[in-house]
């Protein structure tokens, strides 16, 4: 098995994400990490959905998902060509005398303080899976009160957009 | 231009616009607006069913014997939810329907109103694609979309589901709609390239085979195939939903391949070194055991669906496009082939073929016990009504027997429930077909199991005018599932014995439906029966064939078995060595 990222554009309609993770399931994938949001286009949401498939299945969820009326397109991210990335929100145990040590990690990780309370942070960091699970790490001696993360978002590098064409298929059509 | 007027009369003018002719329907709470206007419509002809679940299966039989997309109405909640056996069965065999169902007004969705329930999420993973409609100005684009999305690229079903509000707001209608589908992009033109390499492969196989599914009958493509054959000479099989797309009386037809096919049939694609799927999906029934299917052959699998295209077996050579046009081009294509003096050789291919086909036809016993068999009164059927009529089968034994014994010989002539195999089937959508092709006869092939689901449409034709005549195939039980119990669980026969030769009275029900009720019990009345039913045309006639119990279905491949275990009848396996 291995990870795939997924951007697919979908119209911007109620249900879409419905169908699209109900699709998931009913084929017998299970989505490791999903998140939705606007484009620059309002029309147009984006979805980034990362699943654990071999090749083979994974084409196959790929055109079913092209089925979707309300999908525009998929492209698969190769993570060596996309910029990929987490959201971590982490409150952590910190009194007087572990604070400056978590502060210290916090700088390590270029993460930073949200919010204090006299016994604890809560800390954001952004990045990829990795840097985050690392982050995580470190953290957990002293003591993760609550953590919550995001789903990956991802990009490819360099100065084409998958949206373009998009876009002109929505123009004509409107 | 627009003109005002309510939600309720834009669905009906919608409808008309886009060529709506029937609508098999039931009114109810949430869907009584729309009602209103189409009362008055002079084009739109509703016919009232008995139950939901009858209005989607006569919906589906309508689109099969017209090719048009066929319409279906419901209410909210339990009319919606009635609607989703046939909406599941028409997205299994790929039947364009669409389905307009009420909601409750938009304000009550989500309150567990009364009658109120989530068709369109009941749908989503059986439609080709729905919509949830809550604005009066939405209604005419969607109805539009609906009917477009149903009827092009592969066919399906497709739900519309308006809430109440939206049919009783006034507003300004427009027509005509400009379509917003940025994302629905069907691709009918195969690829030339693809075309000429399935061309090379055939004209190079020892042992080819042409694979027939449902899509060619969809795409209308029954004269480019006979063409293709004739030019190729390569073996034809026709799966369960092809019945008809190649001439069953063809000596190129090897018969219908799969569970329950022909040892012939079965054996061309066990044994073929290149298999043309056209318009066909590689199905389990089709092909057992997967690991075991046909592990000789290349694959060249042309479908409108890029999604069925390496699905269940990998595609050597992938063509995605409409079956008519594919099919089209590969003529051309081997043409060329033959022009620069390549030609396929099959000689030894067709002696073994040949072998098989003689040595294991289609056959079945007389009982012993002088009762009438089954496969007899369905092939007299066809003998005497013959190939112009329609076809329709529910799903079990009877289905398999109406495939097998009926000579089919034009494209569309065999109507049944494939993908889903759902009871019940034959009776409405034969009603369906009726409608759609009043000038034609129709012959619902039934059994008993499965007509005690439905036959409460009876009532719909006898009123309506919609003579169909219906084959009770009645064994008294639950048939294939009977068999499955002889073969595989010792006889035991566990809630398989309907007793339906007691109760009911089938005779009597069909003249309590206002129908003409006959009955045949010995093999020497078979043919006056049939032809008694055929001479009343006035109104719906129900046959009711006392048919033997134990029966069985030949040849059968076990399910989750190779093909290569087909047996042609208990414990009898055919010779394959003998074409070698």
């Amino acid at each position: 098995m291995s990870r795939h990222t997924l951007s697919v554009l979908v119209e911007n309609k109620p249900g879409v994400l419905a169908r699209v993770s109900a699709l998931f399931s009913r084929r017998g994938f299970n989505i490791d990490s999903l998140a939705v949001g606007p484009t620059e286009h309002p029309e147009i949401s984006r979805m980034t959905i990362v699943v654990s498939v071999e090749s083979l299945p994974l084409e196959q969820v790929t055109k079913q998902l092209n089925k979707l009326v309300n999908v525009l397109k998929i492209v698969e991210l190769d993570p060596g060509s996309s910029v990929q990335r987490e959201l971590l929100l982490v409150k952590v145990r910190a009194d007087t005398e572990t604070r400056s040590r978590v502060l210290e990690t916090v700088q390590l990780f270029r993460a930073k303080v949200v919010d204090v309370a006299s016994d604890a942070v809560t800390i954001e960091a952004t990045g990829s899976k990795d840097k985050l699970e690392a982050f995580i790490r470190v953290l957990e001696p002293f003591g993760i009160k609550e953590l919550v993360q995001s789903g990956m978002v991802a990009v490819g590098r360099g100065a084409r957009s998958i949206t373009d064409r998009s876009l002109r298929a929505l123009d004509r059509s409107a | 231009m627009t003109e005002r007027m309510t939600g309720a009369q834009a669905l009906v003018r919608a409808l008309e616009n886009v060529g709506v002719d029937t609508i098999f329907g039931i009114p109810g709470g949430a869907i009584l607006p729309a009602y209103d206007p189409l009362f008055d419509s002079r084009q739109v002809r509703h016919i009232l069913v008995r139950h939901e679940q009858g209005a989607g299966h006569a919906a589906q039989g309508y689109a099969q014997a017209t090719g048009r997309v066929g319409v279906c109405m419901a209410t909210s909640g339990p009319g919606a939810t009635n609607l989703v056996t046939p909406i599941a069965d028409a997205y299994m065999d790929s039947v364009p329907i669409v389905a307009v169902t009420g909601q409750v007004a938009s304000g009550a969705i989500g309150t567990d109103a009364f009658q109120e329930a989530d068709i369109s999420g009941i749908t989503m993973p059986i439609t080709k694609h729905n919509f949830l409609v809550t604005q009066p100005e939405d209604i005419g684009r969607t109805i539009a979309e609906a009917f477009h999305i149903a009827g092009t690229g592969r066919p399906g079903p497709v739900l519309v589901d308006i809430a109440k509000d939206a049919l009783q707001a006034n507003f300004d209608f427009a027509w005509p709609q400009a379509l917003q589908l940025p994302g629905y992009r069907p691709v009918t033109r195969p690829h030339s390239k693809q075309v000429r390499e399935a061309a090379k492969l055939i004209v190079d196989a020892r042992s080819p085979v042409l694979y027939v599914g449902g899509g060619v009958i969809k795409a209308r493509a029954a004269a480019e195939l006979r063409v293709l054959a004739e030019l190729t000479g390569a073996p034809v099989v026709t799966t369960l939903m092809a019945k008809g797309a190649f001439p069953d009386s063809h000596p190129q037809h090897m018969g219908m391949p799969g569970m329950h096919g022909t040892v012939g049939a079965v054996g061309a694609l066990q044994n073929a070194d290149l298999i043309v799927a056209l318009g066909a999906r590689f199905d389990d029934r089709v092909t057992g055991k997967l690991d075991g299917f046909a592990p000789r052959a290349k694959i060249v699998h042309a479908d409108i669906d890029p999604a069925e295209i390496s699905k269940n077996r990998h595609a050597d050579v992938p063509i995605v496009g409409d079956c008519r046009e594919v099919i089209a081009d590969l003529i051309v294509a081997v043409q060329a082939e033959h022009a620069g003096g390549r030609m396929g050789d099959y000689t030894a291919w067709w002696r073994q073929l040949n072998a098989w086909r003689e040595t294991y036809p289609l056959g079945y016993d007389q009982p012993g016990d002088g009762s009438l068999s089954p496969q007899h009164a369905i092939r007299r059927i066809g003998e005497i009504v013959g190939p112009d009529a329609l076809y329709v089968a529910g799903v079990g034994q009877h289905q398999m027997w109406a495939a097998q014994f009926i000579g089919y010989e034009k494209p569309g002539a065999f109507i049944n429930s494939g993908g889903l195999g759902t009871m019940g089937y034959a009776v409405p959508a034969a009603m369906g077909a009726k409608v759609g092709s009043p000038d034609t006869t129709v012959w619902a092939i039934d059994g008993d199991g499965c007509f005690q689901m439905t036959n409460q449409e009876l009532a719909t034709c006898a009123i309506e005018g919609i003579p169909i005549k219906v084959a009770v195939i009645n064994n008294g039980s639950l048939g294939m599932v009977r068999q499955w119990q002889t073969l595989f669980y010792k006889g035991r026969y566990s809630n398989t014995d309907l007793h339906s030769r007691r109760v009911p009275d089938f005779v009597k029900l069909a003249e309590a439906y206002g129908c003409a009720g006959l009955r045949c019990e010995k093999a020497d009345d078979v043919d006056a029966t049939i032809e008694q039913a055929m001479a009343i045309d006035d109104m719906p006639v129900v046959v009711d064939f006392v048919v033997h119990q134990d029966a069985m279905v030949w040849p059968m491949v076990a399910a989750g078995t190779s093909n290569d275990e087909i047996q042609v009848a208990r414990d009898l396996a055919p010779e394959w060595e003998n074409g070698d």
